[in-house]
């Protein structure tokens, strides 16, 4: 397949990219932040974006979704990306809807898909249990009980964990942390007994959740997938959402570096626009160089999961770690070429280094997945 | 069946039939390319086969257009072709910077006398052409050069000296650009010029390498006379073909420093030089970890290639990105061949007859070269914050 947009695809992007840029700029991030938003997103425009499709990109038209593929998923997150949205997209949108389109029984997608795709329902993945991401590293304890299962454990950087009302939990039945076999996942309704959801402001103005699971009670009609074999839905559900990060950090990343060379390019010192310094010029076409490697490189990982690759796993770790590199020197050198304007609050410069910050843990970091590709790559 | 099904089917069965057994090892390296031209010898009876029989078809140069010796192949044709040569481990029949250099630019600016003159003999494998750019005060400042090339009625006299000019003393004809007005600014004073080698007054003279070979001459000329039907394009007009050309060459150099992820993984490599740890890593955690971050950059690299060469089919044109290859390339390829050395330590770096006479240590230091010739990274990043960022001039 060409590694470039098909016309539909370049379509959703210019829609996408006219309407954030109207509708949720960097502005209004800052808004929701500094009014201290409960939800730390607009319910308001989140319904908003549902209703032009993008809250059921991924789910199946006989479910009311567009079915775009995760390049479309993409394309719409490398424009948040840009304008820095907060909103459910990457946890409800693309990483539920792919694990209920891969893993849902035909009752859990019919009771889901559908308010996915309207936007009235939220999810949340609840994966991480420390600060450093780990695949297999799934200790949370489901325990049978009865005709359902009991679990406890606690989870942490859950993104959109305290709005969310159904919660994809991993957990252990069987075998050790590191173990794929064991791996069992669970919808877990958020206001099931046991659970206690505290949420996170992070550095990036957006809120995560630590959730507690306190002898929280499920029926079987929870489990999503297999029970012990969750390992591989799981990889799916995360692969997903690495792709669709990584499509939004290539766009963080080339928003970031366009403010910064308007900002050189401006901004006189010595009588002459910094920008004209051969060591800023040499710096911003490296930068450059880089980002228009991670879009490509984004695309084609994107491209995988759709055709189904045999290597898309490892074009997804390629993606995210690459991805997590470029935004993060995207927005260092956009601080350090902001000089002193790059340290203010008032710059927006600051806050997609947050957001590069936070992007790149979420999901596995640089090392991680360097790491899983050596790995895959035999050594 | 499709014209393009019939066509793969036909081309199947033609390389089947044509191609020696001797060309099918699948070698893509510049020992075993066929350069061709009036002073090759031919390594063996298939190589001058292959180049005989592909070049009567045009195939070495598959898109040119027929009237010219080319195959007159559609792009989608000739991507059948190559993975058909692909499929059967075919050598390339031919290299001749008149491929990759001088045709396209003949065919963009050249005369038709000129296209029917030389383009033919470049796809037949007849006349092997160097490339006279740099000389010793224009390197970087390329534009600055002085060779000049005065008026003398129906030719030029051609005084002065080229360098880094590759294989210049087994070419036969050069493309050259000569100053033919001292007066105007430099840009607008140079002109494109195309001559023998064998004419009066042409010498070279080979630069011996840190790496001992000596791909690249000083050449020199000592009032050579070139007809001014050897003029390409317009008088004083030669920095246009000389930048059309470039671009086509940085190119070229990115995207086989791209491609170059052939054969060994740098990790194998390293796993069977050093071995692995009881989880199966490598065992030196400090090496690996460059090596990942080598392997994440070339694999990251590779999509670009892809995308770029995807939207060049589109009819995008390329322009200043053939700077973005040829500089990322060749960095990419000088940090590999490091790691190279590294996995293989002291081994490596002994220069003998069962070491292959040092052979990666040779690999290694020419690599150094890859980031200065066709235009330094420097030069390269300026292109791209000039004429891609558009930042302003100093």
């Amino acid at each position: 397949m060409p590694l470039v947009l098909t016309e539909d695809q370049e379509m959703l992007r210019e829609s996408a990219a006219g309407f954030l840029k109207d509708e949720a700029p960097v502005s209004a991030l800052r808004e929701l932040r500094d009014s201290g938003s409960e939800d730390g997103f607009s319910r308001e425009l989140w319904a908003k974006m549902a209703a032009m499709g993008w809250a059921g990109i991924l789910v199946p038209e006989e479910y009311g979704g567009a079915d775009f593929g995760m390049v479309g998923a993409g394309v719409v997150a490398e424009e948040m990306g840009k304008q820095l949205t907060a909103t459910p997209y990457l946890s409800s949108a693309i990483m539920a809807a792919t694990a209920l389109n891969a893993l849902g029984s035909q009752a859990q997608k019919e009771q889901h898909l559908t308010k996915i795709a309207a936007g009235e329902e939220l999810f949340a993945i609840a994966h991480d249990e420390r600060g450093k991401h780990s695949t297999l590293g799934v200790a949370l304890k489901a325990e049978r009980m009865g005709n359902g299962f009991r679990l406890n454990g606690a989870k942490t950087f859950v993104a959109d964990g305290h709005v969310a009302d159904q919660i994809i939990v991993s957990a252990r039945t069987s075998g050790e942390p590191g173990e794929a076999n064991g791996i069992t996942l669970f919808l877990v309704d958020s206001g099931t007994d046991g659970l206690k959801i505290e949420k996170t402001a992070m550095v990036d103005s957006r809120n995560a959740a630590r959730i507690d699971f306190n002898n929280a009670e499920v029926t079987a009609d929870a489990v999503l997938g297999e029970i012990d074999l969750g390992a591989d839905g799981l990889e799916k559900i995360l692969n997903a959402g690495r792709a669709g990060l990584a499509a939004e950090m290539a766009g963080s990343a080339a928003q970031a570096f366009g403010m910064t060379l308007s900002y050189i390019n401006e901004r006189k010192q010595f009588g002459v626009a910094v920008g004209s310094f051969q060591t800023l010029q040499h710096r911003s076409a490296h930068l450059y160089t880089e980002i228009e490697i991670c879009k490509a490189l984004t695309l084609k990982a994107l491209q995988s999961l759709d055709e189904g690759a045999e290597d898309a796993a490892k074009l997804v770790a390629l993606a995210k770690a690459k991805a997590t590199k470029v935004s993060l020197l995207a927005a260092q050198e956009g601080v350090q070429m902001h000089g002193g304007m790059g340290m203010t609050d008032e710059f927006d410069i600051g806050l997609y280094l947050k957001r590069a910050k936070v992007a790149g843990e979420l999901l596995g970091d640089s090392s991680y997945h360097g790491n899983r590709l050596a790995e895959m790559l035999g050594y | 069946m499709s014209d393009l099904q019939q066509f793969r089917a036909e081309t199947r069965q033609w390389l089947e039939e044509n191609c020696p057994a001797d060309m099918r090892d699948g070698k893509l390296s510049e020992d075993t390319s066929c350069w061709g031209g009036r002073k090759w010898e031919f390594t063996s009876e298939g190589q001058r086969l292959w180049l005989e029989r592909m070049g009567a078809r045009g195939w070495t140069v598959p898109t040119w257009p027929s009237e010219y010796g080319g195959g007159g192949l559609s792009k989608e044709e000739a991507a059948v072709l190559k993975q058909e040569m692909k499929a059967i481990g075919a050598r390339k029949p031919h290299d001749n910077f008149g491929i990759t250099m001088l045709g396209p630019a003949l065919l963009k600016f050249g005369s038709e006398a000129q296209k029917k003159e030389h383009l033919p003999k470049v796809a037949r494998g007849e006349i092997r052409w160097c490339q006279g750019y740099s000389e010793p005060n224009a390197g970087s400042d390329l534009a600055s050069l002085r060779t000049k090339a005065e008026d003398a009625g129906d030719h030029y006299v051609v005084t002065g000296q080229k360098i880094w000019t590759s294989y210049a003393d087994k070419a036969d004809w050069i493309f050259c650009l000569v100053r033919t007005d001292s007066e105007a600014p430099k840009h607008k004073g140079i002109s494109f010029v195309l001559f023998d080698m064998e004419s009066e007054g042409v010498s070279t003279k080979p630069i011996k390498l840190i790496s001992g070979s000596s791909p690249f001459c000083e050449t020199f000329f000592d009032g050579v006379s070139v007809p001014k039907a050897n003029l390409v394009y317009e008088e004083n007009k030669g920095w246009d073909v000389a930048k059309y050309l470039l671009t086509h060459e940085r190119e070229m150099i990115g995207s086989l420093f791209g491609g170059m992820s052939e054969g060994r993984s740098l990790g194998e490599l390293a796993v069977k030089a050093i071995g692995t740890n009881p989880l199966g890593q490598l065992d030196d955690p400090l090496l690996r970890a460059k090596l990942i971050e080598t392997e994440i950059d070339s694999l990251a690299f590779g999509a670009l290639l892809q995308s770029v060469s995807d939207r060049a089919k589109g009819g995008e044109s390329l322009g200043a990105v053939s700077s973005v290859l040829k500089y990322y390339g060749t960095e990419l390829n000088k940090r590999r061949h490091e790691l190279k050395m590294e996995i293989g330590g002291s081994d490596e770096m002994e220069m003998t007859d069962n070491n292959n006479d040092g052979q990666a240590a040779r690999d290694w230091l020419r690599t150094k070269g890859n980031s200065i010739e066709g235009g330094t990274s420097e030069v390269q990043l300026q292109i791209i914050a000039k004429h891609i960022l558009q930042m302003p001039n100093a």
